[in-house]
């Protein structure tokens, strides 16, 4: 049943400054930026937090540029910025594509890279993508400014390592050497949440990261490992086995989605080869 | 809760509105309940139907996952806007593009925001956000095509959609009027 | 000759609706109305011990079962569903109370305290012994046949719930008016609501005012279930005095209101070496849910079509619909025909598989012609188009050329033939007696039917009939709103019976009102001889004789026939299964409106395709554990591949300038003509949705011709990113 809104608190900052103020003053606050998931937990009723910061209009956070080797997107890029971007295009192909399975175009003009980030959703269609280009994630205090790797990133089921008086600000890609792969499995053609998705990098080092087979977005490191010290596609789906952990849900199966991140990882190193 | 609410103002349809609100009021809900624009409908409240999409600075999106304070100071255009005359209109009428009706007013909202002449392809990406459970979407596919034919210069085509009426409260219509009129559909 | 039936008129509510000026319930409103909301039952099966509001209740209404002035039911075919639950639940989101509030804040707000004693509920219909209804149709001696019999096939297959999903969810405003009650909603049967609320609140029929408001779409879905909404409503609003709406949102119209009944249907048929059908006996099981709905008649169409369009001398089909502690199943497009025809067609496949048959060629030798009867007795006419369909479908769709040449890849090609009894089953039409009337106006004409639009065109197509009936051009005739104190009972708007029979019956009285009205324009006539209404009451076709104690004689007046041909690509990756292409000829009688026609054939191929691979209904502990439209999977654009449809008209005699029914006969033949094509990759599934989790649990078939890619290991698809799978 839907939530009803008059109880519901929204702080509006002028400025990044303000927000992470008003963060550190009068939080808790759970920051929302399109909200193409907040108010589906609104109206399910499953969403508890009760006091936000509307942080849409800080244009700070807005942007794609390209700094030396490093591409840089502001945490409130969306999605249908990021496939329009050639910077994006050319640089991250990968995270356009995936971009472009998300949700159908309304969703794409407002869900944004930041919100999907701290969002921790095991299925979040981009994070692959970050985990698989290396991405840092920057995360702004009111006194400081660090860099996280994305792949240190979440601590357990939609936990992380951001503190509360923080802000996702950006995310950062370094430049990505190898061919870059992306597959999304998902419940349809669009609008669809993924039941398996992947997404990696062919290079010496292989890099390989799944979504939907585990409590978070995963690297998967011994794959990784296995197929650059030159083992066999199976050798390495059987290693691949043991670093994933899919669950049975409404949307798919254990089976299915092992059996299908098994396919996908034959399929990337044969389409890549 | 009088306290939690704001005054917040946008263009809708061309002209200012001004209102007070909570702001974390959905914009569907501003729209339909506020200025008494009923044309944007509410399917699913998740943003997966798109029954309930509008422009937001062009933009096709879906208004009921849109707090109506995020929408400050933008361009809102609902199917009111179009005012009857936008050639889309006429085409979803006239070639099958609409059976129930629910879906198209946001159907024909994704299909403004495609633009001039687009392809099949970009007409199926750019509306699988909206679903429609009558046509199995060929029918929508004909009208789109029969719009394209029918309108006029890109241009000509801006200028018809400038929406000019005036929305909201001080027209909230008389309640007795937004019901059918007792015992006939008049023949139109 | 004909002006209007036949041609592309513009539909008469599509400016409306491409406005945005349409109204549909949630779009009304009335000074001091209030919001209502529905307090639901959360276990499947025990009784309420304890009920408490935990909320400030000043300023609310609150209702319960002591509040209702009639008889507690939802009344229907059984009355043995309560409008509100007293003490008993038999399933998941059953109603227990109702409250309204002004302030649709503090209505979210409330919260209600409910104390169960639960009982074990049951939940698999297969472990029911509570029968709603058993139907049992015989045809000759089944024994005999399988004596006759080279190959004796077996098999069971299986179907799911499906929600209906039309896109308005349900809703009502109630109004208490004229010491009684009006309500407008998003409704079909106007007569149905009228007649369950007289009963519910005991009040004389002239009491009670039913409006149909613009309605965003039903599909059976809004058949029954608006009766209990309504009640819900005027309880209310007699209650407070006051003007209540009651809106659901999409999560809990999927959780309580109706579904597509689940079956598991059972064949064991009997061939001769050449593939002749000489034995089918043929057994079905439909889960109804806890209470009856409309189960009897969902369970005897489903028997009813439960042979295919198929010839058999020998046939016994035996039936039952069966208690669950599971919200009610109810009406929905093709009203248990989907169910039983998926499982023929899918079984014929299998057939032809072990007899080393073209499918094609199997069902051209066994389907029903003109002369042949059915399994009930009824001799078909020379509108029986079976032979028809398949060959336009079969020859448009290059069925057999595309089978050869897909072997040994990842594309498939699946048949299926079927058909459709336009109109209330057996005696149904007799019983219901329905009247249409038609009144002069200054300009033209007006439509009185309480047959509603639901998208599927019946203002247009009912203003075409009568306009060519009475030589008034299409802009003359108006349609009135189904409005219970304007209207007369023309009969639920179901079953395929709208253009058919009600338009029957205005086609009878427009030709009546023509021969009054002479020379004459309507003005004249009304000059001259005053107000003018004539009305027509059914009456059945000579020789249409059933007996629904033995199911013998003719169980509709007219079928209409169809054959899909659709082809699929199956990912090796994935297992996901796209449709591609679809090709269609479906045999309507005499298509009114042919984009309207179209239309439904359109739409009701991709809800047929959903059904087919993606919808389902994940059921747990008796509710459904999906109820979000981003979990509930139906088709989007991107899903949904081209149609070619091709329209054959074989006039039937008794039907409006030849019209038989045509509103579900395109959901009907969809997943089975999906499963054959999966089957024609080699894959053996008997079950739907064929998700990718089924297509890859499904044995593969051991059929050195059907063996193809599929047990193969996945090759490489060039599959890379940046391109979208569809």
């Amino acid at each position: 049943m839907r939530t009803a809104i008059s109880p519901l608190v929204m702080r509006q900052p002028r400025s990044v400054r303000d927000a992470l103020r008003m963060l550190r003053d009068d939080g808790p606050l759970t920051p929302m930026a399109g909200c193409t998931d907040l108010y589906v937990g609104l109206n399910f009723g499953t969403l508890g937090d009760r006091r936000f910061l509307d942080i849409w209009g800080l244009d700070e956070l807005r942007g794609i540029e390209v700094r030396g080797d490093v591409l840089r997107l502001g945490a409130l890029t969306t999605y249908a910025e990021i496939i329009r971007s050639a910077d994006v295009r050319r640089r991250l192909p990968m995270l356009a594509a995936a971009s472009r399975e998300i949700g159908a175009v309304q969703i794409q003009n407002r869900g944004t890279i930041g919100g999907n980030i701290a969002n921790g959703s095991p299925a979040g269609d981009a994070l692959p993508v970050l985990a698989a280009a290396d991405a840092l994630v920057e995360l702004r205090g009111i006194e400081w400014t660090r860099r996280v790797p994305f792949t240190d990133f979440y601590t357990g089921y939609r936990a992380s390592v951001r503190r509360p008086d923080e802000l996702i600000t950006a995310v950062e890609f370094p430049r990505v050497a190898g061919r870059q792969w992306f597959r999304k499995v998902g419940t349809r053609a669009a609008q669809s949440i993924s039941k398996v998705v992947m997404a990696a990098v062919r290079a010496d080092r292989p890099r390989i990261a799944f979504g939907s087979v585990a409590p978070t977005v995963v690297r998967v490191r011994r794959t990784e490992d296995a197929l650059a010290a030159g083992a066999s596609v199976e050798e390495a789906q059987r290693v691949l086995q043991e670093e994933i952990s899919p669950i049975d849900d409404i949307r798919s199966t254990v089976a299915y989605r092992r059996e299908v991140a098994a396919r996908l990882l034959a399929q990337f190193w044969s389409v890549t080869r | 809760m009088k306290r939690a609410q704001r005054p917040i103002a946008f263009t809708l349809n061309g002209k200012r509105v001004s209102l007070r609100v909570h702001p974390m009021t959905r914009l569907l809900d501003v729209l339909r309940e506020e200025c008494g624009l009923t044309g944007t409908k509410e399917g699913c409240g998740e943003g997966e139907c798109g029954a309930c999409t509008v422009l937001v600075d062009g933009q096709a999106v879906n208004s009921c996952l849109v707090p109506v304070a995020q929408v400050a100071g933008a361009k809102v255009v609902t199917i009111e806007g179009l005012k009857g005359r936008h050639p889309l209109q006429r085409a979803f009428a006239e070639h099958g593009g609409a059976q129930c009706g629910i879906c198209t007013p946001g159907m024909i909202m994704a299909a403004a925001a495609l633009g001039p002449r687009p392809t099949l392809g970009q007409v199926r990406t750019g509306l699988a956000g909206n679903i429609c459970r009558c046509t199995g979407y060929e029918g929508i596919y004909r009208a789109i095509k029969k719009a394209e034919s029918r309108s006029k210069k890109p241009e000509a085509r801006r200028q018809e959609t400038a929406p000019t009426i005036a929305p909201s409260k001080a027209r909230t219509p008389n309640p007795e009027s937004r019901i059918p009129k007792a015992g006939t559909q008049r023949a139109r | 000759m004909s002006r209007a039936v036949g041609r592309n008129v513009v539909r008469k509510d599509g400016a409306a609706k491409a406005s945005g000026r349409a109204r549909y319930v949630d779009d009304l409103t009335r000074p001091g109305l209030l919001y209502a909301r529905t307090i639901r039952s959360s276990i499947p099966c025990g009784e309420i011990t304890r009920l408490r509001l935990a909320f400030d209740a000043s300023g609310f209404t609150v209702v319960d079962a002591r509040d209702i002035p009639g008889r507690n039911v939802v009344s229907l075919i059984t009355d043995d569903q309560p409008c509100l639950a007293d003490r008993q639940i038999r399933h998941m989101a059953e109603p227990i109370l109702l409250l309204a509030h002004e302030d649709r804040e503090r209505l979210l707000g409330a919260a209600v305290e409910v104390d169960y004693l639960p009982a074990t509920p049951v939940l698999d219909a297969e472990r029911s012994d509570r029968v709603f209804k058993h139907v049992a149709i015989t045809k000759g001696d089944v024994d005999e046949g399988f004596r006759r019999a080279d190959r004796v096939i077996e098999g069971e297959y299986r179907t799911g719930h499906q929600e209906h999903l039309y896109i308005e969810p349900n809703g009502m405003l109630a109004v208490p008016e004229n010491g009684g009650v009006t309500v407008w909603g998003s409704l079909q049967c106007p007569y149905y609501v009228h007649r369950a609320l007289a009963v519910l609140l005991g009040l004389p029929d002239d009491k009670v005012r039913v409006v149909q408001a613009e309605t965003g779409g039903g599909f059976g879905g809004k058949e029954e279930y608006p009766s209990m909404i309504a009640g819900h409503a005027c309880l209310l609003a007699l209650k407070s005095g006051r003007p209540v709406k009651l809106v659901y949102d999409r999560v809990e119209d999927m959780l309580a209101t109706t579904k597509r009944h689940p079956a598991i249907v059972r064949h064991r048929t009997g061939v001769a070496r050449d593939g002749r059908l000489t034995a089918m006996d043929i057994d079905v099981l439909m889960d109804g849910g806890a209470y009856c709905t409309l189960s009897p008649v969902v369970l005897s169409r489903g028997c009813l079509h439960a042979t295919g369009p198929y010839r058999c001398d020998h046939v016994r089909v035996g039936g039952r619909v069966v208690m669950t502690n599971t919200p009610p199943n109810g009406a929905f497009r093709g009203f248990g025909a989907p169910q039983t025809l998926f499982a023929i067609d899918v079984h014929m496949d299998r057939i032809a598989e072990a007899l080393g048959m073209d499918p094609a060629r199997l069902r051209e030798l066994n389907a029903l012609r003109p002369g042949d009867t059915t399994a009930t007795g009824q001799v078909l006419g020379r509108d029986a188009a079976a032979l028809d369909v398949l060959r336009a479908a079969v020859a448009r769709g290059d069925y057999r050329r595309k089978r050869r040449a897909y072997r040994g890849t990842n594309r498939g090609i699946g048949l299926s033939l079927f058909f459709h009894g336009a109109g209330f089953t057996g005696s149904g039409e007799v019983k219901l007696q329905s009247k249409a009337s038609l009144e002069l106006t200054a300009t033209g004409v007006r439509v009185l039917v309480a047959s509603t639009e639901i998208g599927q065109g019946q203002r247009t197509a009912h203003a075409q009939i009568v306009a060519d009936a009475l030589g008034l051009p299409y802009d003359a005739v108006e349609v009135a709103v189904a409005d219970t104190s304007q209207v007369p009972d023309s009969g639920p708007t179901v079953a395929s019976r709208t253009t058919m029979v009600v338009g029957g019956l205005l086609k009878q009285g427009a030709a009546e009102m023509r021969t009054m009205l002479g020379h004459l324009t309507p003005a004249a006539y009304l000059r001259a001889h005053g107000p003018l209404v004539v009305t027509k009451q059914y009456e059945p076709p000579p020789g249409l004789v059933w007996d629904d104690e033995t199911y013998r004689g003719s169980a509709y007046g007219s079928y209409g026939w169809a054959c899909d041909v659709i082809e699929v690509e199956r990912d090796p990756v994935t297992e996901e299964i796209r449709p591609i292409r679809v090709t269609t000829a479906q045999e309507i009688g005499k298509a009114i409106f042919p984009l309207g026609a179209r239309g439904q054939i359109e739409g009701g191929t991709a809800q047929g395709l959903g059904y087919a691979l993606t919808e389902e209904v994940v059921m747990r502990g008796g509710a459904m554990a999906n109820a979000q439209l981003t979990n509930y999977i139906v088709p989007t654009t991107l899903d949904t591949p081209p149609m070619d449809v091709v329209l054959v008209e074989k006039p039937y005699a008794h039907g409006p300038y030849g019209a038989k029914g045509v509103g579900e006969m395109p959901f009907d033949g969809v997943a089975p003509a999906v499963v054959n094509a999966i089957r024609s990759l080699g894959i053996d599934l008997r079950q739907i949705p064929a998700t990718p989790e089924r297509v890859m649990a499904a044995p593969r078939i051991r059929d050195s011709r059907l063996r193809q890619a599929a047990d193969r290991p996945a090759s490489a698809r060039q599959a890379g990113f940046g391109i979208r799978k569809r």
